[in-house]
């Protein structure tokens, strides 16, 4: 699904490195889990494969299923199958969701050659879905995340991956300012769309997220390189003892 | 030195003379008078600092293009009365019959020979109450020279928008329309305007709204590119009374919009709002002098504009609040996008308050598109020139918020969804 190779990534303002090197791959129907202390490159990670200004690739690779992804645009990538779930989801005022939403599904429908959903078909789909989320009518139809509490935008987030039914899911903090209940609610509006077919890349600081979402792999994150992979029992460690040990094992 | 320049140039203003006959005469031989007295506008006048009169106030109107978007009428799809101008002059045979319960309306350059009218205590009166304290000569122009324009009395509520449309059909047209309209007490209109109307178009509207009255005024300026045009809104709202008004602008080389709004009774309601969106050689100026002079009332001018490849925006807005006009609530807020470095916005938000319990608030911000906003569409999926069509319109959106009229809101996002997506298109 994801081959990352030897991805290194500097800002374009100014001189400074902030990936160097990094391998990843990611299988279908996996789902891989990012930790590692601030800092490590893992935001920056999110942002580069979904196509953000001010990164400079200087070296490396991203493939998704073959295609290369760091030479398209942001909504070719997202076309192609590639989903951000944002750790600060963005506010638009004036944009209604649903119109957001709709513009959104068929935009990605029209790039991929489908006929776009009509207004009554679009508005099926999505009633059932927000349903699942405990999204309310009132919150489809208020601006984009605009006045959303935390809980509200990381499940607008999820609604929006729900819709978009992408290929390749990454998931930036998606825990951070959740309470007990909404990462439960998220969690399992994240595991409803595991799928053979379905691959997700979830970055977090807490071992907490990886108790809803089971982990194939985890990977351990640190200036800018992944520094040791395994299974779900790394995460426990992390918890456990900190990132200390880990840094000092490969240092 | 003055007078050297006086002799070199000619007062143009000399060889004006007014048709004095009819009920209006006075109203214009006073006007002609008060003009001569003011000058014409130049560009050394404080009130024009930021946008040049030279092109309307010269002798002929330049040349304007004739332009045809191809696109349906706008409020097609709106049951309305339809009252037609062609380069500002009436054309009965394609308007709809004038009658309509709860409004009389009548033709300018049809009641004049009459001895009196309705209209006489108002002709050129609003006009003449908003010169102070800033000139508006062009405004004493058009009281003078009117050629036609229509005189609409509501008495009560007129089931259906009347809608004037201005049609352009002669590359140096010189329009000058007139139109008074006369709110009595329980009476509440419609009225909306549209159509590119001339090569250049000076038009006045007086409106005189009574206590309790309503009148709610939405129009679209747009689509010649070359068109010159000013306007002038005077108002006067009594007690209880309501006014709004709506401008979207597209296209135009030069329009002037000013507005001038009076509250003279306790407890009204004025809403004066704009979305313009210019392109290349484009030049927009909203005007805006709100007085207050009675207690409770409110005040709200909303003004956005998309400027793009060089056009420019500009917005004077004044609220200026009586001795005695305690309770006033006076709002104004202006802003522009620049999608690009070439664009420019001044604005000049002005408060004059001299009663000491009121709330005020301006502010004005001039900014690029959001780059998070654009990234956050981007990422899923809206390609670049889409999403930033969705972030115009979501910034033209608080503005078009302020129409009352859903079906005439709706029919002008519309026109201003189609306008964006041809142009990305193209």
């Amino acid at each position: 699904m994801l081959d990352i190779k030897n991805l290194h990534v500097g800002l374009e303002e100014e001189d400074k490195q902030i990936l160097k090197g990094v391998d990843l791959k990611i299988g279908a129907g996996e789902v891989h889990a990012i930790m590692g202390p601030n800092g490590s490159g893992k935001s920056t990670l999110s942002y580069v494969l979904s196509g953000k200004d001010g990164y400079e690739v200087t070296d490396g690779s991203a493939e998704l299923n073959g295609e290369e992804l760091l030479e398209m645009e942001p909504e070719e990538r997202a076309a192609a199958g590639l989903f951000l779930a944002f750790q600060y989801p963005v506010e638009i005022p004036g944009v209604g969701n649903m119109t957001f939403l709709r513009t959104a599904v068929n935009a990605q429908r029209k790039a991929r050659g489908e006929d776009e959903l009509s207004a009554g078909e679009f508005l099926k789909v999505i009633r059932a879905k927000a349903k699942d989320l405990e999204i309310d009518a009132d919150m489809l139809k208020r601006p984009v995340n605009v006045g959303f509490s935390g809980g509200e935008k990381k499940r607008n987030e999820i609604l929006q991956m729900a819709m978009l039914e992408p290929k390749m899911c990454i998931l930036d903090e998606t825990d951070s300012g959740l309470d007990v209940d909404a990462m439960k609610l998220v969690s399992h509006g994240v595991n409803a769309l595991r799928d053979a077919g379905r691959s997700f890349l979830v970055i977090t600081h807490y071992q907490r997220l990886l108790d809803h979402i089971k982990p194939d792999v985890v990977h351990i994150m640190a200036n800018g390189r992944i520094i040791k992979s395994g299974g779900p029992e790394l995460a426990l460690e992390v918890e456990n003892n900190g990132y200390a040990d880990l840094l000092a094992e490969v240092a | 030195m003055s007078a050297t320049n006086a002799k070199a140039a000619p007062n143009p203003l000399d060889a004006l003379s007014v048709d004095g006959s009819g009920w209006a005469g006075d109203a214009r031989s006073n006007a002609l008078t008060r003009l001569r007295q003011m000058g014409l506008p130049t560009k050394r006048d404080e009130y024009w600092k930021y946008t040049d009169p030279t092109t309307l106030t010269a002798e002929d109107a330049p040349k304007a293009a004739l332009f045809d978007a191809g696109e349906k009428q706008l409020f097609d799809d709106v049951e309305r009365l339809k009252v037609i101008f062609v380069d500002g002059v009436f054309d009965a045979e394609a308007s709809d019959d004038l009658s309509l319960e709860s409004v009389e309306i009548s033709r300018l350059a049809d009641t004049t020979s009459a001895d009196i009218h309705w209209a006489k205590p108002l002709y050129g009166t609003l006009e003449t109450n908003g010169q102070d304290p800033v000139a508006r000569p062009l405004a004493a122009l058009n009281t003078a020279m009117a050629t036609d324009g229509v005189l609409l009395r509501v008495t009560g509520k007129v089931s259906k928008p009347v809608s004037l449309i201005y049609r352009h059909k002669s590359e140096t047209s010189d329009a000058t329309l007139h139109h008074v309209i006369k709110v009595e007490d329980g009476g509440d209109i419609t009225l909306t305007e549209n159509g590119p109307a001339a090569a250049r178009f000076n038009k006045v509207m007086e409106v005189d709204i009574a206590d309790g009255a309503s009148f709610h005024h939405v129009r679209a300026q747009g689509r010649d590119h070359e068109r010159r045009a000013v306007t002038h809104m005077f108002a006067r709202l009594g007690a209880e009374s309501t006014f709004k008004s709506f401008t979207l602008t597209a296209n135009g080389v030069l329009t002037r919009n000013e507005c001038v709004i009076e509250l003279t009774g306790d407890d009204a309601v004025a809403t004066v709002a704009g979305a313009a969106v210019g392109d290349g050689v484009f030049h927009h100026d909203d005007t805006v002098f709100i007085t207050h002079d009675a207690v409770n009332c409110e005040s709200r001018q909303v003004f956005k504009k998309v400027l793009r490849n060089g056009a420019v925006g500009v917005f004077q807005g004044k609220i200026l609040v009586k001795e005695g006009a305690q309770k006033t609530d006076g709002y104004q807020i202006s802003q522009s996008l620049l999608l690009d470095d070439d664009s420019q916005f001044l604005a000049k938000p002005e408060l004059e308050i001299y009663a000491d319990d009121v709330a005020c608030s301006h502010g004005s911000t001039s900014g690029a598109i959001d780059e998070d906003a654009l990234f956050y569409l981007q990422s899923r999926g809206v390609p670049l020139k889409q999403a930033q069509d969705l972030l115009v319109l979501a910034f033209l959106a608080e503005a078009l918020e302020e129409i009352d009229s859903e079906e005439l809101s709706d029919a002008l996002r519309q026109r201003l969804e189609d306008w964006l997506a041809r142009r990305s298109a193209g």
